[in-house]
């Protein structure tokens, strides 16, 4: 099973996307900031990072720097999740080495859309009608 | 909604645009057609047929778009887009190397997400295409479909689903919580009101044919005509995507499936079977296929 880490402040937001990760079969931990989210990494990297932009002590914008320069902090596919929704921010953010962005609001369509582009999950044929 | 009001949707839907529902698309039609009511200041679907039967034809033109307008999104089953970059293009290069040119038709472009991702796939391919003249003609039954699709103009939930972010970040503009595709790519983009029942032969001659999850809405005959006459608007090398419920297969010999790529199809050179003949085909040919 595959590991999903999930850093926001909110409490909410981590219960939202936990609901959705587990449903697409990702074993989930969660960090309220990105000092903690480092924490997680040092002990064991995640394949996958949902990642919010503003957080108290280290913001997620600051943690993606440090996790790619961590020995093996290349491999995780890390998607940001945040109301940061400017072109500018998002530039920023695939330059810091980010895989995918998401513009909060979400849902579980635009979760796994955004997961399956990483390749984190199979890519599945919708039917119609 | 009572059974004579949606026998009544049924049949006159399969009257305007050939939309074949069967007995159990209740739930479709509400979900379509709830809106709209409201749209028109009626309290529901009752009514609104009443305003149908009492022959406003911009009430039926309404029906007729809402019940056939698709949910659509950017790079839609991504498979068909991987046939297009590694199978079809490279096809094409070689196959059209002396004109250097090539014909696309989107034959349900619906809100523009299909042909615009072809759009950027050809963009993505970048000096193989130098010097190529590639176009690309988006049709669709809505003209408000179209419209959408010829501004461009996307909410941020469409963005998302399918559409790669460094495709965002390179192709489209933000404007607040919209964003609209580059000129440059809309102007790839040919936009024309067409009727899937109605001859479409004046459109011209085409390399390929996108043309997925519209049949599916279609009876078998209108699929073995629309077939029939998909193949002699099709150059002989030239190749059919269908969408992932949809096949040949059983109905028509005028395509055969391309082998091992699911809903990639190319002409057989076979001309289209008599209506008759067809109809008393499809059992064998469709055990044949299994």
């Amino acid at each position: 099973m595959k590991t999903c880490l999930v850093v926001d402040d909110s409490s909410v937001v981590r219960k939202i996307a936990r609901r959705i990760l587990e449903d697409m079969d990702f074993q989930i931990v969660e960090a309220e900031d990105g000092r903690e989210a480092l924490e997680v990494c040092k002990r064991a990297m995640p394949e996958a990072v949902l990642l919010d932009w503003n957080m108290p002590v280290m913001d997620g914008y600051e943690f993606l720097g440090n996790l790619r320069r961590m020995p093996g902090g290349d491999a995780p596919k890390v998607v940001f999740c945040t109301t940061e929704n400017g072109m500018d921010h998002i530039s920023r953010a695939l330059h810091a080495g980010a895989n995918e962005y998401i513009m909060k609001p979400f849902d579980k369509d635009i979760v796994t859309a955004k997961f399956q582009e990483v390749g984190l999950v199979a890519f599945t044929e919708q039917s119609s009608v | 909604m009572t059974p004579p009001d949606y026998e009544y949707l049924r049949k006159l839907l399969k009257d305007h645009s050939g939309l074949d529902l069967s007995a159990d698309k209740q739930y479709l039609i509400e979900s379509r057609l709830l809106p709209l009511s409201r749209k028109c200041g009626v309290p529901g679907i009752g009514e609104l047929v009443q305003k149908m039967k009492g022959g406003s034809s911009s009430i039926i033109a309404q029906v007729v778009e809402a019940m056939t307008t698709n949910e659509t999104f950017f790079f839609r089953d991504k498979v068909p887009f991987d046939h297009f970059r590694d199978t079809i293009m490279p096809e094409m290069l070689k196959a059209r190397a002396g004109r250097k040119s090539i014909r696309i038709w989107c034959a349900a472009g619906s809100t523009g997400q299909e042909p615009y991702s072809l759009a950027m796939s050809l963009k993505e391919m970048g000096a193989a295409l130098a010097g190529w003249r590639v176009e690309i003609i988006a049709t669709d039954l809505s003209t408000e479909v179209l419209e959408k699709s010829k501004s461009g103009v996307y909410s941020q939930f469409e963005v998302q689903r399918g559409l790669p972010i460094q495709l965002l970040v390179k192709y489209f503009k933000q404007n607040g919580e919209l964003w609209q595709i580059s000129p440059e790519l809309r102007a790839m983009v040919q936009h024309r009101q067409l009727n899937l029942l109605h001859d479409f032969s004046q459109l011209g001659t085409f390399d390929i044919i996108f043309c997925r999850n519209v049949l599916i809405y279609f009876d078998q005959d209108t699929k073995i005509s629309i077939f029939g006459r998909l193949a002699k608007v099709m150059e002989g090398d030239g190749f059919l995507v269908l969408g992932a419920a949809e096949t040949v297969v059983g109905l028509t010999d005028v395509f055969k499936p391309f082998p091992d790529k699911r809903g990639l199809y190319r002409p057989s050179g076979a001309r289209a079977a008599s209506p008759q003949g067809a109809t008393s085909m499809p059992k064998i040919a469709a055990m044949a296929g299994r």
